[in-house]
């Protein structure tokens, strides 16, 4: 192969393009890269804002949060004050990457080598992927989901499912299972079994909330009964199940927004991980490129530079700081792997026997395959990479009124600072861990939820009291959410206590 | 395997519902920033979107979530002077905090921004408003019309041609005229192979021959186009209704009236042009001030130069029947007055307003007035009351005192009428 051969320059052509993806799908494929078959879709900055405002979904339903979102982004583009993304990719099969039509060759060259391949291997191997999504399947279900939620604006007016979307919307971040896996989705048997659903539901709804009082045959039944038996975590699954007044079409639209809901949590669990794993295959790609004589000085140059402040790190008395980024956290780690395996230190044998000198490719494979952000912390960072990236731990207790450091990047401190930016990516971290803890069934029906608080941590007040209120919009009856620390209830926000709204 | 595929292409604007929907939910914060906005436009300004804002408090999208408190350890890179045990204050605002909570407008601010454009502005400025009388000339002296295409016709104009249609009428004719002998062909021919195979007739298979030739020689006959089948476009003349407006800002600029003054009348100026724009296709603005003396004179000089001297307000209204008989046909044009004064009027110029004004208001769809004072009952206000009884439908007059009160003014002005 020569150089001549390869197009070069500033401007891509569709040629250029597939001429490069050929390269570069068979130095992936040398790599053993396991990915989907890739669509790439050229598009322009307007398009690039639609799918920001979507998700990256190449299509959804419609509601107004979808067009907020296109503004917000249309404003501060126009002002100048972000610049776009170069790409988007969205996780279905086959793995759809959205181009920019201004990038330059080079910058397309680098999009399909970390998107096309290193975010679709990603999506397609790693266990979290595998387990919660089906990337066959998910566009047909937006099919149906935007043609159902359509189809109920027609027959129960717009408005009317606004407020249900709002009030589902709210509850998304607790509208996934973390530990059952759900049911793979297809359009066919997505529409047969929504009639059959409708059915059963209402029947067995109409029976958990039969008024005419049946008579206990044993008097200890009477204690046992708790309901739901078991505290459930998954809130919108609870009222699509159990909410007394809603109607079956009400319950479908429930379902929709939580099967998005969980399509999208594995990618906030894996941001460091997949982003870190993206930009190690498009590093070593680009310089297998390079290697081969395909591309020239000219490209590599413009490719670190922008590789290079991707991965850019801060630190954190920066005025411009904006927490850890997660491409240089990942990218460092992937990085470090493979320095562990190829060349360990006696520092890394003592940390990690198992994969001291082991081979780099199968490891690197394990960890991506095995893990999610908050293990794969847990288990690879290296003492070399705090050192590099001077983590310290600093703890904040709102009992007191300083911060104080708790370690840093020295012997006593390496294993501290990985537990706590470890659990800096623990989802129970992240987010308040909710469930519907019971249910009034022989009073007034009140639904009582529990925030477990983790580290003392309360609920943001004010926008608890309107999750509430939607909450309330989707039960029909009071509802209660109650924050415990060790067993005791530190605040409580029941709907009925709640004024009318403020605005 | 890799499919490549151009979107750039595809139809634009796929967002276009959810942001209506937005807008939708929003509108009653966008009106009160719309009329919020106009302070700052200018009169001729029009071919402008806007920004508007509304409070993020409004758009938020609630979601549960960590507040402040509790106990937490952030992980921090880039430390350069801290070792264990040190302490420092807790910076305000939450700083380093690592969970990366995006405000949901991208922004942090307090008002959710965004850009508008034109049309939406002007539906947002001018909801549930409408022109009086705008049927009345719409309905007569229907003396404009524009060609409309109005399907086809036998008989035309050759430039007119229609190629396509001709040429469709004449497949059809064909067709429709050699079916017959198209049928008979086909089965003569099957009869002919019928009788190829073995040796047999030949009388009978002379005779098939010459039949076929003769079908085949007719069909050819069949002329490829004709006179019948030739179609025109056809147009038609429909008539316009008339959508040209005028529209004549008389405005006093005697020493009584100062710069505040005439900024309010300026404003009420720009939102009655912008109206019109709005409902027709040309509007064309005359500007006409007057002190003892009237004058036509352009935007900047109107609102600009400051004149003294008496007030005589018939000055005025002479050079707007002027003007509209010499350049603006009533025929043709939608005459809309608005006059803004400070009400002061020389005392003996009373009759000839009387007289001139209701000249005046037969020729003009609206005329409105609008009094910037403090106190009512202003000489001209006297005036101009008298005609309320027998021009109302025509004539409106309303005070105005301050900002505020323009737009609101300009609402009970032309705001739809009940009934």
């Amino acid at each position: 192969m020569n150089q001549q051969a390869m197009p070069s320059g500033y401007d891509w052509t569709f040629e250029s393009l597939q001429t490069f993806d050929r390269e570069i799908a068979a130095i992936a494929d040398s790599f053993q890269l396991d990915t989907y078959p890739n669509q790439l879709e050229i598009i322009n900055s307007e398009q690039m804002m639609d799918a920001y405002a979507s998700s990256a979904m190449p299509l959804n339903y419609y509601h107004w949060s979808f067009g907020k979102q296109f503004l917000a982004v249309q404003n501060s583009y126009q002002r100048g004050h972000m610049g776009l993304a170069y790409e988007i990719v969205f996780n279905s099969d086959p793995c759809i990457a959205y181009l920019m039509e201004e990038n330059t060759l080079t910058m397309q060259v680098l999009v399909i080598a970390h998107a096309a391949y290193g975010h679709n291997s990603f999506f397609k191997n790693n266990y979290l992927f595998k387990t919660w999504t089906d990337a066959s399947s998910i566009i047909d279900y937006a099919v149906f989901a935007r043609d159902f939620i359509a189809d109920c604006e027609q027959r129960y007016g717009a408005a009317e499912v606004e407020t249900l979307l709002d009030a589902c919307h709210a509850l998304m971040g607790q509208g996934v299972d973390r530990f059952k896996r759900p049911q793979p989705m297809s359009l066919q048997e997505e529409k047969r079994r929504q009639q059959e659903r409708e059915e059963i539901l209402q029947k067995q709804v109409n029976d958990l909330w039969r008024t005419i009082p049946e008579k206990q045959a044993d008097p200890g039944a009477e204690q046992i009964l708790h309901f739901p038996e078991e505290p459930e975590e998954n809130v919108l699954y609870f009222l699509e199940k159990n909410a007394p007044l809603l109607e079956p079409w009400q319950r479908e639209v429930i379902r929709i927004v939580r099967k998005f809901a969980q399509y999208l949590y594995p990618q906030r669990q894996t941001k460091v991980m997949n982003e870190g794993w993206a930009c190690f295959w498009h590093f070593h790609i680009l310089h297998e490129l390079f290697d081969k004589g395909l591309v020239n000085d000219g490209f590599m140059m413009e490719f670190l530079q922008s590789h290079t402040s991707v991965i850019h790190q801060l630190p954190f008395d920066s005025p411009y700081y904006n927490g850890i980024n997660p491409y240089t956290l990942g990218y460092s780690m992937m990085q470090d792997l493979k320095r562990i395996c190829a060349a360990p230190t006696e520092e890394d044998r003592e940390w990690f026997p198992d994969i001291a000198g082991a081979d780099w490719r199968e490891t690197l494979e394990f960890a991506m395959r095995n893990f999610k952000d908050e293990s794969f912390i847990l288990q690879f960072l290296s003492p070399h990479l705090i050192r590099d990236l001077k983590l310290i731990g600093v703890h904040d207790d709102a009992k007191k009124s300083y911060l104080e450091v708790t370690c840093i990047h020295d012997d006593a401190g390496y294993k501290q600072v990985r537990d706590a930016l470890a659990a800096s990516y623990d989802m129970g971290n992240l987010e308040p861990y909710i469930q519907v803890y019971n249910v009034d069934l022989r009073g007034d029906r009140t639904l009582t939820l529990q925030h477990e608080m983790h580290n003392g941590r309360p609920l943001e007040h004010d926008d608890a009291e309107e999750v509430v209120r939607h909450l309330h919009t989707l039960w029909g009856f009071d509802v209660v959410m109650e924050s415990v620390e060790d067993g005791k209830v530190r605040q409580s926000i029941r709907h009925s206590e709640l004024g009318d709204p403020k605005a | 395997m890799t499919f490549l595929i151009d979107r750039r292409s595809n139809p634009r604007q796929k967002s276009a519902v959810n942001r209506q929907r937005f807008m939708r939910r929003y509108r009653g914060q966008m009106k009160q920033a719309v009329a919020e906005r106009l302070k700052d436009r200018k009169i001729l300004d029009q071919n402008k979107g806007e920004k508007i804002s509304v409070p993020t408090r409004d758009t938020r999208e609630p979601n549960l979530r960590h507040g402040p408190g509790g106990r937490y350890t952030h992980v921090l890179p880039g430390n350069e002077k801290y070792s264990v045990g040190d302490r420092f204050q807790r910076p305000k605002g939450g700083g380093g905090s690592g969970n990366g909570e995006a405000s949901d407008s991208g922004e942090g601010l307090d008002e959710f921004v965004f850009q508008i454009n034109q049309q939406e502005f002007l539906d947002l400025l001018f909801d549930e408003m409408e022109l009086p009388n705008l049927t009345k000339r719409q309905l007569s002296g229907l003396e404009e019309f524009k060609r409309v295409k109005a399907g086809y016709s036998s008989v035309g104009n050759p430039s007119n041609l229609s190629v396509v249609r001709s040429m469709r009428t004449a497949v059809a004719r064909r067709i429709a005229l050699g079916a017959g002998k198209r049928k008979e062909l086909k089965r003569l021919e099957a009869e002919l192979e019928a009788l190829q195979a073995p040796p047999g007739d030949e009388a009978r298979r002379a005779q098939l021959l010459e039949e076929i030739e003769t079908l085949q020689q007719r069909l050819e006959r069949i002329p490829y186009l004709e006179d019948i089948d030739i179609r025109y476009h056809r147009h038609i003349r429909e008539p316009v209704p008339h959508s040209k407006a005028v529209m004549f800002c008389v405005m006093d600029v005697s020493g009584s009236m100062d710069e505040r003054t005439k900024g309010l009348a300026k404003r009420f100026y720009i939102l009655l042009y912008l109206f019109l724009t709005r409902n027709y296709d040309k509007t064309e603005v005359v500007f006409i001030r007057h002190h003892a003396m009237a004058k036509e004179v352009d935007e900047e000089e109107f609102f600009g130069s400051r004149e003294t001297g008496g007030t005589v307000v018939s000055s005025a209204l002479r050079l707007m029947g002027q003007i509209i008989a010499e350049r603006y046909p009533v025929k043709e044009w939608n005459i809309y007055g608005a006059q803004a004064s400070d009400g002061d009027n020389w005392h003996e110029d009373e009759s000839r307003c009387m007289d001139l004004i209701q000249q005046l208001l037969p020729l003009c769809q609206y005329y409105s007035y609008v009094e910037i004072t403090e106190r009512g009952d202003k000489p001209l206000w006297k005036t101009y009351s008298k005609l309320l009884d027998q021009w109302g439908d025509c004539f409106a007059m309303e005070h105005i005192t301050g900002p505020a009160d323009i737009y609101p003014v300009f609402k009970a002005l032309f705001g739809k009428q009940q009934a």
